[in-house]
């Protein structure tokens, strides 16, 4: 399916970097079934958004670069807006996710602001 | 048909394994934030693959597609989670 033949060290380095991308992303959905607290698990999209999604788009620049014959960087778009995204989204769900938890009256994680809070906390 | 055409159709086929992956999460996930959390990893996924298939057609065309999916997957997680938080999205 692919229509440009590109020199073997860029076709090792995409691939090795495209081949670790996926395998995080798998690692992490994985996990969203294997932990088990939410305070836990809410960090795997972030690893995805972060580590993964660097992991492609450098594979993405190599590639493009190669295959145009000049530095093209664009697919640094999404490597940037997703820095600025994953931690919102992250936030705002722990934020709710507390929320909610201390209305139900369940243990929630201690904050660190509050040391009265008893520093052990179950599901 | 190539070694490189073969190494990213198979992380192709690894992230749709983790984009099922998610799928108990999101059917059967004990609380409301557990099944947002499952959509937001879905959605990072479907990202991912995207690109992967930019990769593989070798046209940057689909790199809006992704930048679109990743839009939407976060306007989608803020939206939903602070219907959680306060019971309402736009107050």
């Amino acid at each position: 399916m692919t229509v440009v033949e590109l020199p073997l060290w860029a076709e090792i380095t995409v691939g090795t970097l495209v081949f670790l991308s996926a395998s995080i992303a798998l690692v992490c959905s994985a996990g969203l079934m294997r932990l088990r607290h939410f305070f836990e698990r809410v960090h795997l999209p972030a690893i995805t958004g972060t580590l993964g999604c660097w992991c492609m788009v450098l594979a993405s620049i190599v590639f493009f670069s190669v295959k145009e014959g000049s530095l093209t960087i664009f697919p640094i778009v999404i490597a940037i807006f997703m820095s600025i995204t994953v931690p919102i989204s992250t936030i705002f769900l722990m934020r709710a996710s507390l929320f909610r938890a201390r209305q139900m009256e369940k243990s929630v994680p201690p904050s660190i602001n509050n040391q009265t809070r008893p520093d052990v906390w179950e599901s | 048909m190539s070694i490189f055409f073969l190494a990213l159709s198979l992380a192709l086929f690894i992230l749709v394994l983790a984009m099922a992956c998610t799928l108990p999460r999101l059917i059967k996930g004990p609380t409301a934030q557990d099944r947002v959390l499952a959509l937001d990893c879905m959605y990072l996924n479907a990202m991912l693959a995207m690109m992967v298939l930019s990769l593989i057609y070798a046209d940057s065309l689909y790199f809006e597609a992704a930048l679109l999916i990743a839009l939407l997957g976060f306007v989608g997680t803020a939206a939903m989670a602070k219907f959680l938080l306060r019971g309402e999205v736009i107050e």
